[in-house]
């Protein structure tokens, strides 16, 4: 099962996300974000970092990426794609989730451990967790304030897309603690905290990253 | 050359805390009369030729698509930088 890493410039956590995967037990295919081909992968994270510096705002640049006209349409027809933090903003961009995210409440960067609550387990992303599963993983974020209309939080809430929630209080001013959300078919995920950190004894507060990549490998198979 | 002014804020419902931060600055330098501040951007898009009713319909595309972000940010203005002090086109 191959999964693809995007490489945007100033991307971080590209080679950490690859090492979740094949830690997962996937092989990773680094994707470059100048060349529109997405070379066969049957998945794409879109990983954590600082795309084009966060010029403009975090993702904009990196929406308009080559890369992108590819990934774009494919996770529309149905493709699991996985945005972390920065990766979360550049799908918020790109219109394939609703809102946006913006400079944490209190005006400082956030890197710690985090109580999160997964509420959304039939995605391509979070089908090994338990629903309501409580999990900590690191979260490390300048600008992770999810925002969105009342209109559209009231929806997402509807229709069951929040599929991760902070738990012991709001790290960064996100509406209604809102760390993760899906599109309606639940094969695009966005979430701001780090799964990738947390895949490998010794590395972050523990192994509760892995189910995101395992979930995957799992839903690519039975696809 | 012609220039087109556009001016991006960010909506009046979302929390700026950029402007949160200058306000909290201000009020350190005693200048506590300005109870908010919010912070907007401001983008100067240069032609080669005059600004025209199409290169300023291109100035409100690009202003839509790029430079702002409809959820969190409201162009307020795309106008001709020469024609400024004539009045302000409204970008609606």
């Amino acid at each position: 099962m191959k999964v693809g890493v995007v490489t945007f410039p100033g991307s971080l956590d590209d080679h950490d996300a690859a090492r979740a995967i094949e830690l997962a037990g996937g092989e990773a295919v680094h994707l470059w974000h100048g060349t529109a081909d997405l070379q066969g992968v049957d998945a794409v994270v879109l990983p954590g970092g600082f795309s084009y510096g966060d010029y403009l705002r975090a993702g904009a640049i990196a929406r308009f990426a080559p890369v992108m006209d590819a990934l774009i349409p494919a996770a529309k027809g149905g493709l699991p794609v996985l945005g972390i933090c920065n990766g979360f903003q550049v799908l918020c961009e790109s219109h394939l989730l609703p809102g946006a995210l913006v400079r944490n409440d209190h005006q400082k960067f956030i890197c710690r451990d985090q109580k999160l609550r997964i509420e959304r387990i039939n995605t391509a992303w979070t089908g090994d967790f338990a629903q309501d599963e409580e999990i900590t993983i690191v979260l490390k974020n300048g600008e992770g304030g999810y925002m969105a209309d009342e209109r559209t939080l009231d929806l997402l809430e509807a229709e069951g897309r929040v599929v991760a929630r902070y738990l012991g209080g709001n790290p960064n001013g996100s509406r209604r603690e809102i760390a993760g959300i899906s599109n309606e078919a639940g094969n695009v995920v966005g979430l701001m905290p780090h799964p990738e950190h947390c895949v490998e004894p010794g590395f972050g507060p523990g192994l509760e990253g892995l189910p995101f990549f395992t979930s995957v490998l799992r839903q690519v198979v039975s696809a | 050359m012609g220039t087109v002014v556009v001016d991006v804020m960010p909506k009046q419902e979302i929390l700026d805390p950029q402007g949160q931060a200058v306000v909290g600055a201000l009020r350190r330098l005693n200048l506590s009369q300005f109870t908010d501040v919010r912070q907007g951007k401001r983008f100067t898009l240069e032609v080669a030729g005059d600004v025209t009713d199409e290169v300023l319909a291109a100035a409100r595309e690009a202003a839509e698509t790029l430079l702002s972000n409809p959820v969190i940010e409201d162009v307020v203005s795309v106008r001709d930088a020469d024609a400024a002090a004539a009045g302000q086109e409204d970008a609606s």
